[in-house]
């Protein structure tokens, strides 16, 4: 049996690990187009102004390949899947069969035709060799633009700006962070990061780049100049499903599996930021480009193309970010869909304190912590499990929550019975 | 019964000392529990540490490979966490805390007492509340 | 009734919290575990200290305390030393010049009356009277406990055979001569109930629901439950009668004799008033008298009620408080066509009685037991009835002494409460148990965890059983039975021959 694995971050490590623990002969062969042994991509913006060492961005180091006897072809991207042959084809030329394929591409910044587009000094954040780009850049720098005021570009705002060069934030929509946070959350965070010092732009975005040959400043819709020597574009990312595409198989927003990760070939499965799954919040497939959802996919994937019996249960967003020192994690939805919707809040935004939760027949749906996260993640497993909340629900607005809050049945099956998760 | 014994239990296991006294008084910082005790409506109360569940969801969240599992108990190596909160995001039993030593941070939860055979929360309970058993 | 200030006399506390500051940690466990706010927090000056005038002195902080820092002592502070005035009387007139009320105490009375146990001294065998080795010989505890017959009349069947004409009333069969006396649920929790009814079990012997009925829960312990039938007949139906061992009519408790009891309604939740059969909320009185008893024959009639309704299969005692004339009473008893009966002497416990009352009414057990033990013997009835002794039982020599003094068995109530960790704090009454045993607060009560409760009660009556096994052994007894109104085993210290008369026994060294 022979097992290939096109990626090597989250998913792809997490499907070594689960086909290990149930096939030792098989053979594991992984490619990476990029250089390095996996490492903690959400940490790429800290390494900008070594906000972490860079021992500390290593996410498995190499004992881990070695141990669980992968195949390891770093710098080698595969360019074709041949499903009637059943191999994949690389960027050397060199051909390799596989028996089981496991497609863990991860995404794409995009990167909208802008005019002026083609300068220097524009760069993306998404690899590590990107944040290397950008951080050797850094020193001549005098004023960086971030367009896009989403997670990715909020926190390289932060690592340029942490790296002592003035930056500007540039967010077409009214708020910042509106994946992850609500207007009011968005506002609170944008306020304690202008009094820190970074600047940030709403409801505006890059119409033009202007400079000579490298970037010297960019005119905003609104007719604003703004001057600087570094343009970060991060206002999305979409999946890497070209090889998907070529090879025929069934595709959406990103590549569609189903609850085993199996892709419309049932050899070839497909996890992480790349696939399309059930989201249990909204009900309905979408791609949740997450770490946490990028691991459990590539064990689900790993388990089943080894023959084990596993399936994805659904997901959903959370996240938990850091900027500039302050804290704030979110599950779920963000904003109330309807008004079938019951929304509880608690603002203390003078302190850096607010706190939202949304609720519907009985269920939460969403939660909002700023400033105050302990324990946040009994939240994410109510919205997990589905589970009721008890008694007065305001009390999750104050101190951090407690299993106690939730349905004595609920306790009692987690607290006895064999834990699972 | 909410007595909280197995939060001084802890604290003083994962000391340096292993003296009570030392641990409270004398050390900086003090260790801080990776246990809690809930206190509910009518009565309800239990303390409450990690489950070390089969599928954490903990470890799938930790961004750098930080939490990892160790022969069925999930431990945090503290020099390799980020303090990115992702475990805290995640664990649906709120029973990883944060923890701040001489200036930095990081996550912080029960390893089970590694060296003991009965963890020192459940030998010290005094209404046998907790018991240590495998599921 | 006024409330007057408190103010003058708080400082006049009985205990005070003596706390090493250099050793708190601040862990707050004295803080959580006192339900009477003895041990707070002050946040703002970040110590652990102490409210001395709440202190109960039952030492719950102090057992619990991590690092001993905690000792529990009684207030220094002295009155002008009086004879006659002191402090514990001057003490309850602040009280009741407060309150107006009536002083409210728990268990048994505290006053330093003789303890007749105390002045009596058992006998042993040397050389002339061999001593028997427990550990090699059989040693016989096991007593029944009913009506024998005077005597034992047999037949010969169509087949020959030998078959035993008289008719034998039912019996108790207790594998050691030591019950647990009647603790109702209320005054204490289920629990507790439950342990001693675990233990009983376990032990070969009986519990006794007192009359707070039979929780549903406990039924399956039905074969070892005494049930209680007293005169507010709470929780008493024929399920109830008919799932036990034996059933008991109160008259009287050692205690209290002569008043009634009474459990405030905000203590019946939902499971003690199903059980009691009340309405939640309501008060629970049990009224001084039978209202259906005022004559031995009218005992006699509900006697008989209750035999009638559980087919005259279960023996049903009768239990009195030991008073002055308790030998007459226990003699009309014995006629009433009662199996058992139960004397509860003066220092028996209880869940509230005033204070007055429990020190001041009733007599010592030794002489109660002795004094029916010689009228009923005197009367030739002695056999028609098992004398079962209660009220102040410590220990094992206890046990010994009373049997020898014509008892059948004994009953504990207090001893076992102390086995599981009360400290005789005499705070029953409050609801507020900091040992969770007579609390039905849910916070407290899921302080007593039924099994290590029914490990240590367990532990208790096998060591007790132990020592009265060593004890005949040394009086070259082999059966509890040649232990039972052997008074000639006995000697006492120190005793007036008036007393000594009544116990009927020898002065030591005669």
């Amino acid at each position: 049996m022979r097992y290939v694995i096109i990626g090597n971050s989250a998913a792809g490590v997490h499907a070594v690990e689960e086909i290990r623990k149930r096939d030792g002969e098989g053979e594991i062969v992984m490619f990476s187009r990029e250089p390095y042994l996996a490492y903690s991509r959400p940490l790429i913006t800290e390494f900008l102004f070594d906000g972490v060492p860079v021992r500390k961005m290593s996410y498995r180091d190499a004992s881990f390949y070695r141990d669980n006897r992968v195949d390891l072809r770093l710098g080698v991207e595969v360019v074709e899947i041949d499903r009637e042959k059943k191999e994949v084809l690389d960027s050397r030329g060199e051909r390799t069969p596989y028996d089981k394929l496991l497609i863990a591409t991860g995404g794409t910044p995009f990167v909208p035709p802008i005019k002026g587009g083609d300068r220097g000094g524009i760069f993306t954040m998404m690899t590590w060799d990107s944040a290397k780009a950008v951080k050797e850049r850094l020193p001549k720098t005098k004023r960086a633009v971030v367009l896009g005021g989403g997670l990715i570009g909020m926190k390289t705002a932060e690592g340029i700006y942490e790296a002592g060069v003035p930056t500007t934030v540039v967010e077409l929509a009214p708020q910042i962070l509106g994946r992850i946070l609500d207007r009011r959350g968005a506002e609170i965070f944008q306020d304690y990061l202008e009094k820190k010092g970074m600047e940030i732009i709403t409801g505006d975005t890059v119409e033009e780049v202007v400079g000579e040959s490298e970037v010297e400043a960019v005119r905003l819709r609104s007719g604003r100049v703004l001057e600087c020597d570094l343009l970060i574009v991060a206002i999305g990312v979409v999946p890497n499903m070209d090889l998907a595409k070529k090879a025929g198989l069934q595709v959406n927003r990103g590549i569609v599996v189903n609850e085993r990760m199996q892709t419309s070939d049932p050899d070839i499965y497909a996890a992480g930021d790349v696939a399309e799954a059930f989201d249990i919040v909204v009900k309905e497939k979408r791609v949740n480009a997450i770490w946490p959802v990028a691991n459990r996919q590539g064990r689900i994937a790993g388990a089943n193309m080894a023959g084990g019996e596993k399936v994805f249960t659904g997901e959903f967003p959370k996240n938990s970010l850091k900027l500039l020192g302050l804290e704030m994690i979110s599950m779920g939805l963000v904003d109330s869909p309807d008004d079938s919707c019951q929304v509880i809040t608690r603002d203390e935004g003078e302190r850096y304190v607010y706190r939202k939760f949304i609720f519907k027949d009985g269920h939460v749906l969403g939660g909002i912590f700023v400033g105050e996260i302990d324990k946040a993640g009994i939240v994410t497993g109510m919205i997990k499990n589905g589970v009721r909340m008890n008694g007065n629900r305001e009390r999750l607005l104050y101190g951090p929550p407690q299993l106690i809050y939730l349905d004595e049945e609920y306790r009692e099956e987690k607290l006895t019975r064999p834990v699972v998760s | 019964m909410g007595c909280g014994l197995c939060l001084v239990a802890c604290v003083v296991e994962h000391s340096k000392t292993k003296d009570i006294l030392m641990a409270y008084k004398q050390e900086t910082p003090r260790p801080t529990p990776r246990n809690v005790v809930e206190e509910g409506e009518e009565g309800a109360c239990f303390s409450l540490q990690c489950r070390h569940c089969q599928e954490p969801d903990c470890v799938d969240a930790c961004v750098n490979g930080a939490l990892y599992i160790d022969n069925g108990v999930i431990k945090v190596n503290k020099d390799h966490c980020v303090a990115c909160w992702m475990c805290v995001m995640a664990c649906p039993y709120g029973c990883i805390y944060r923890e701040e030593r001489e200036g930095s941070w990081n996550s912080n939860k029960c390893d089970l007492c590694p060296g003991r055979d009965v963890p020192a929360c459940v030998e010290i309970c005094p209404n046998r509340a907790l018991v240590y058993e495998e599921r | 009734m006024v409330m007057s200030s408190s103010l003058w006399t708080d400082n006049f506390h009985d205990f005070y919290v003596d706390r090493e500051q250099e050793r708190c940690i601040q862990c707050l466990v004295c803080v959580r575990q006192c339900p009477y706010e003895a041990n707070v927090y002050r946040e703002a000056a970040g110590v652990v200290d102490s409210v001395h005038k709440n202190c109960t002195g039952c030492h719950r902080c102090e057992s619990l305390c991590p690092t001993r820092c905690i000792t529990i002592r009684t207030n220094p502070s002295e009155f002008r030393p009086h004879a006659n005035w002191q402090p514990r009387e001057i003490k309850n007139i602040y009280k009741q010049a407060r309150t107006g009320g009536v002083l409210l105490t728990s268990t048994g009375c505290e006053l330093p009356y003789p303890n007749y146990f105390d002045r009596i001294l058992i006998d042993a065998c040397q050389v002339t009277n061999p001593s028997i080795d427990p550990l090699r010989e059989p040693m016989e505890l096991r007593t029944y406990i009913g009506r024998k017959p005077e005597k034992l009349e047999f037949e010969r069947t169509e087949t020959g055979e030998v078959r035993l004409k008289t008719e034998i009333a039912p019996q108790l069969k207790c594998e050691v001569p030591i019950l647990f006396s009647a603790m109702s649920y209320g005054a204490v929790n289920l629990n507790f109930c439950e342990a001693l009814a675990m233990t009983a079990k376990e032990v070969g012997t009986y519990w006794n629901t007192g009359e707070g009925g039979l929780h549903r829960k406990l039924y399956p312990y039905g074969d070892h439950t005494i049930v209680q039938c007293a005169s507010g007949r709470f929780g008493v139906s024929k399920t109830y009668l008919g799932t036990s061992a034996a059933i008991e009519i109160k008259i009287g408790q050692g205690a209290k004799p002569g008043i009634g009891g009474h459990l405030p309604g905000e203590k019946v939740n939902r499971d003690i008033s199903e059980t009691r059969m009340i309405p939640v909320g309501s008060d629970a009185i049990s009224p001084a008298p039978h209202h259906d008893i005022y004559s031995i024959e009218d005992l006699r009639q509900l006697i008989f009620a209750l035999k009638e309704a559980t087919d005259y299969e279960k023996p049903v005692f009768v239990k009195i408080a030991a008073v002055h004339n308790s030998a007459a009473i226990a003699s009309g008893i014995a006629r009433a066509g009662a199996d058992a009966i139960v004397i509860d002497g003066f220092r028996g416990g209880t869940g509230a009685t005033p204070l007055m009352i429990r020190d001041n009414v009733g007599i010592p057990i030794e002489l109660a037991i002795a004094a029916v033990d010689d009228l009923l013997r005197a009367q030739g009835i002695r056999n028609e009835v098992s004398l079962i002794a209660a009220g102040g039982i410590r220990n094992s020599a206890d046990v010994v002494k009373i049997i020898a003094l014509g008892a059948d068995a004994v009953y504990i109530g207090t001893a076992a409460k102390i086995a599981v960790g009360c400290t005789v704090c005499q705070r029953c009454y409050t609801g507020k148990c900091p040992w969770g045993i007579t609390t039905n607060d849910p916070r407290l009560a899921k302080r007593l965890n039924v099994e290590i409760a029914a490990e240590q009660l367990t532990n208790l009556i096998h060591g007790w059983a132990h020592e009265i096994k060593e004890m005949m052994g040394l009086m070259g007894i082999n059966a509890i039975e040649s232990l039972r109104g052997n008074r000639e085993r006995l000697r006492g210290v120190g005793l007036t021959d008036r007393e000594l008369n009544i116990l009927g026994i020898k002065h030591a060294g005669e």
